[in-house]
């Protein structure tokens, strides 16, 4: 039983960062309808800029690591709009499948510029939030896994406020519901979708630090697979909504801690595709989207 | 006799009369143009699913993986036993590859048929996620099989691939799906693609078109993977993940989706664009991404995509 | 017009193609070498790399070999499978090498092997540990040793040593090197009377273990042999111990980097691994190696990859000189009677399979720093 809870609390711990990466997927698919290759690697960012940023402030301290997180945060919603403003904003009204060429070519841009300028050997990330493990019963619990299930679970507290009970957040869902209406209403749709992609981008940059702060070790290509497996979430909860995502991210964690612990752990990875695949088979718009017929 | 089969003839000729010559190719040059007519395959047979029929498969790397292996398990344990370890003549070696080959395209179009079945009742990303899915399964479970060497793959596969092999099976892969798209039958494909209710309508079948084209994708993407096995002499699972399916997805929908003209010269050019930057070392693949973004950027329609306003997704 | 157009694009990259390689100059010997300098095994690469070119650079400014001075030609292969193939033809056949040194990752080791055992190009492998490598022909060789004698080493140190009986044993299935290490031990552990308690697995570029050690925390074992690399190594360390789990870590020497100890913290002490040289070694070879290293490369401290890096180019061109030429066959049969050679990592013979044969080193760490335990000979 404790061994249960153990890994129950491994697995929110890991669903929670998930779900954060997540989310970013699923706003930009909200809007955009294209899948965003180069979310995975604006994680990656914050994380290098939560490792420059984390040497300028005393180590294990709340308010330096508050400030790290949110300086990084800022950092990565620059970039995420920049990349909006550069990459995608000119082939807007294109076809979705090109803006994917383009989010491979930025995501590989960040990858190999980041091989080249960060160089290819991992760094540590430095313990920038107080460090401690406490005993509750036979459970052990980190501060570390506690900073990152409570971060994730205010700033989706937070982007659910910004979405439906802000003025930019009504925008959001009208663009996302039809874009040109919104326009017709007097939307501005650019504004709308930077301040998308800032947001997406700054809740990545957040899943970055805390991933980098649960696992020190930092490298150019640590977002590949938790950009994979969040996109998975993403799907699984229903791509394009908000707490679908949140709800994909802690089940796609908690499965994959389960089945690590197993005697099933060398097929881990597949068994969390074949459970996705399983899913969508019988809910072909994930947990919680809703599947539109095709109208003719 | 008809046109394409014509054409087809004299691929093969021609086919033949390069491998007379191979042998004063440099190898390096001779490498890099196999490389190419392997993705050229891979890229064509995609284009059926992708492009054609309008299918967003991003698992193509997956059923390239289970031709290569299989065929290299033909060439490495059950031929052998046949033609003895060494010392056989072109002929026999030619057929066992043949054999191999074939064997590797069934197994690989038996998994598209398994994938396809219950995925194709999906659209868009969640199809395409689902065959991204697969293709990591199908990794993940090469990588568990000990009998395929696990995590170390395959080596020491024979040396069995030669561009006589590669331009012969290229020409066979864009005979085969030129002609079955210009056909009367093919015509459904398109129809699959341009408004899926309306075929339905019409009284076509757009499920058993999908699955079609995705079991011929799948089977060419086997034969590449066989020849792609016989090739490098050696095979990791690694090597066929999720990132070489972007790769032949680029390639596809560069060239314009459906457009096999284009997918061919897109193929070429970013098989060779790698080549070429080799020179500048490590800014190598930052130039090659930037430059994916402004070919991109320049021409949203698809690099080689010629004719307009029949631009689609 | 597009089209013909396009086409005379392709016709010109064709042609920048054929350019991009240009003729050796005479009074060189051209020494091809290829590694993951980008991707995901990049850091090994690019130590390893490190090491080489700081060996040629040394062997330049000593005079060269043969009256003549090398030139290192590198090629990336970007971690990915299907890449060396190619590039280790473009290094025989435009660049004109005369003998080949690489790779880090036995996999990448393998494509390139048939290639130059067809073309009779001698390749040095400074630190592929997986017995299949070499297998490949004649002309393929390394200067590490093998892992089913570092299966044995730590088997042998598990039960002797640390005396303990039910180990965990946590391996990275998407990893020949891991798997096969895990397999050697697994067999001398068992065969020695141990008892191999739990297995589990994880796969490269995982960062989060606390599933797989929570289950074998439950499984009250008393040692916990991790065969895989140093990142992995110091998040499992510091996992286990967040866990509460204190028994000994031991693994390979894919654990040789200064990152372990940066990563793992406090949580790597008292764990050993075993290695092929002991940077206390306090050898004037080794001292020097240390100091010039620091200052080729922005103070860095040099890990196991850059030393054998370093060992396998010194190994060759001890080779080249003791053949007189730098012919295929020549070196080969210099490089197959190379015995008793002197270098970073300790002294190496090439044993009839082509192999190093040298002895292992196990290593603790201690209040931050690499400590030797023992060494065990072949």
């Amino acid at each position: 039983m404790s061994e249960f809870l153990q890994q129950l609390l491994n697995g929110l711990s890991l669903g929670a960062i998930y779900a954060l990466i997540a989310l970013g997927y699923t706003m930009v698919y909200g809007v955009l309808r294209f899948i965003n290759f180069a979310h995975s690697d604006v994680f990656m960012v914050g994380a290098y800029l939560g490792y420059y940023l984390g040497k300028l402030v005393p180590p294990g301290t709340l308010w330096g690591g508050l400030f790290v997180l949110f300086a990084a945060m800022i950092g990565c919603a620059g970039l995420g709009m920049l990349i909006e403003r550069l990459a995608y904003r000119p082939l807007r009204g294109a076809a979705t499948l090109n803006v994917l060429i383009t989010a491979i070519g930025v995501s590989l841009l960040l990858e190999y510029s980041g091989q080249r300028f960060f160089g290819a050997a991992p760094r540590v990330f430095p313990p920038i939030f107080p460090e401690r493990n406490f005993q509750l019963g036979a459970l052990i619990i980190s501060t570390n896994q506690l900073v990152v299930i409570g971060v994730a679970v205010l700033l989706m507290l937070g982007l659910q406020f910004i979405v439906y009970r802000t003025k930019i957040g009504t925008a959001m869902r009208a663009v996302s519901q039809n874009p040109k209406a919104a326009q017709l209403v007097g939307v501005n749709n650019d504004v709308v979708i930077s301040f998308t992609f800032g947001l997406g981008s700054a809740l990545a940059a957040a899943g970055g630090i805390l991933y980098a702060l649960n696992y020190p070790s930092i490298d150019p290509l640590m977002g590949v697979m938790p950009g994979l497996k969040a996109f998975v979430a993403a799907v699984l909860g229903g791509i394009g909504n908000i707490p679908g995502a949140a709800l994909g991210g802690l089940i796609l964690g908690t499965v994959e801690t389960f089945i690590g612990g197993s005697q099933w752990s060398t097929y881990k990875d597949a068994i969390a595709f074949a459970i996705l695949i399983i899913i969508l088979l019988f809910r072909p718009a994930g947990l919680l989207g809703r599947f539109t017929a095709e109208k003719v | 006799m008809p046109k394409p089969t014509l054409a087809l003839l004299s691929a093969f000729l021609f086919a033949f009369g390069v491998s007379l010559l191979s042998d004063r190719l440099d190898p390096y040059y001779l490498d890099v143009v196999i490389g190419v007519g392997i993705n050229l395959i891979l890229a064509v047979s995609l284009n059926l699913v992708n492009g054609y029929t309008g299918q967003f498969s991003l698992g193509h790397a997956g059923f390239m993986a289970v031709g290569a292996y299989f065929s290299a398990a033909i060439s490495l344990f059950v031929a052998p036993a046949f033609i003895g370890p060494a010392g056989t003549s072109a002929l026999s070696q030619g057929a066992f590859f043949l054999a191999a080959l074939a064997t590797g395209g069934i197994c690989a179009a038996s998994a598209g048929l398994l994938v396809g079945v219950p995925s194709l009742r999906l659209k868009g990303d969640y199809l395409a996620l689902v065959t991204l899915g697969f293709g990591e399964i199908i990794r993940v479970l090469f990588q568990n099989i000990e009998k395929f060497g696990g995590a170390l793959g395959l080596n020491r596969i024979p040396a069995y691939t030669t561009i006589f092999w590669v331009i012969a099976f290229l020409a066979l892969t864009l005979f085969v799906v030129t002609c079955l798209v210009h056909s009367t039958y093919g015509r459904g494909f398109l129809a699959t693609r341009d408004d899926e209710i309306a075929s339905e309508a019409v009284g076509l079948n757009p499920t058993r078109y999908k699955i079609v084209a995705f079991v011929i994708g799948a089977f060419f993407a086997g034969i590449a993977g066989g020849l792609y096995g016989h090739f490098k002499l050696t095979i990791t699972p690694t090597g066929f993940g999720f990132e070489k399916s972007i790769e032949i997805v680029v390639m596809v929908i560069m060239g314009g989706m459906g457009n096999t003209l284009g997918v061919i010269l897109a193929a070429v050019l970013l098989t060779l664009l790698p080549e070429l930057l080799r020179p500048i070392a490590e800014y190598r693949m930052i130039i090659y991404s930037l430059l994916l973004i402004v070919m991109m950027l320049a021409r949203p329609q698809g690099l080689f995509n010629f004719k307009f306003g029949q631009t689609r997704s | 017009m597009p089209i013909a157009r396009s086409s005379a694009l392709l016709a010109g990259f064709a042609a920048a193609l054929a350019l991009t390689s240009c003729a050796p100059k005479k009074d060189t010997i051209r020494i091809g070498e290829f590694a993951s300098l980008t991707g995901k095994e990049a850091a090994f690469g690019q130590s390893s790399h490190k090491g080489t070119l700081l060996a040629i650079e040394e062997l330049n400014a000593a005079g060269g070999i043969l009256g003549k001075s090398l030139e290192l030609i590198t090629e990336d292969n970007q971690s990915k499978a299907g890449e060396s193939a190619t590039i280790v033809k473009k290094l025989i056949s435009r660049d004109k090498i005369v003998a080949l040194l690489g790779e880090v990752a036995s996999s990448r080791s393998l494509e390139a092997a048939p290639i130059c055992q067809a073309a009779k190009i001698p390749q040095v492998s400074p630190s592929s540990t997986n017995p299949a490598v070499t297998e490949t022909g004649d002309y393929i060789f390394r200067v590490c040793f093998i892992d089913p004698f570092q299966g044995v080493v730590m088997a042998k140190f598990a039960k002797d040593t640390l005396k303990v009986r039910k180990v965990a044993v946590l391996t990275s299935v998407s990893s020949a090197y891991s798997v096969g290490l895990a397999k050697y031990f697994k067999e001398r552990f068992v065969a020695d009377g141990g008892v191999i308690a739990v297995e589990q697995k994880y796969s490269e570029g995982d960062k989060d273990f606390k599933a797989q050690l929570t289950a074998i925390k439950a499984s009250g074992i008393d040692g916990i042999f991790l065969p895989g690399y140093y990142t992995e190594a110091a998040l499992v360390c510091k996992q286990a111990k967040d866990l509460g789990l204190t028994v000994p870590v031991f693994g390979g020497d894919g654990w040789e980097a200064p990152q372990l100890v940066e990563i793992g913290g406090a949580a790597v002490e008292g764990s050993y691994y075993s290695t092929h040289y002991s940077p206390e070694n306090r050898s004037p070879a080794v001292t020097t190696f240390l100091a010039k290293f620091k200052q080729r490369w922005k103070n860095e401290v040099p890990d196991a990859m850059a030393a054998l890096g370093y060992d396998s180019a010194m190994v060759l061109a001890d080779a080249m000189k003791r053949a007189g030429t730098t012919e295929g066959a020549k070196v080969r049969d210099a490089l197959a009677a190379t015995k008793g050679y002197v270098g970073i990592t300790g002294t190496t013979t090439l044993d009839a399979s082509r192999n190093a044969n040298k002895a292992a080193v196990v290593i603790t760490v201690k209040n931050g720093q690499f400590k030797f335990v023992e060494s065990v000979a072949p």
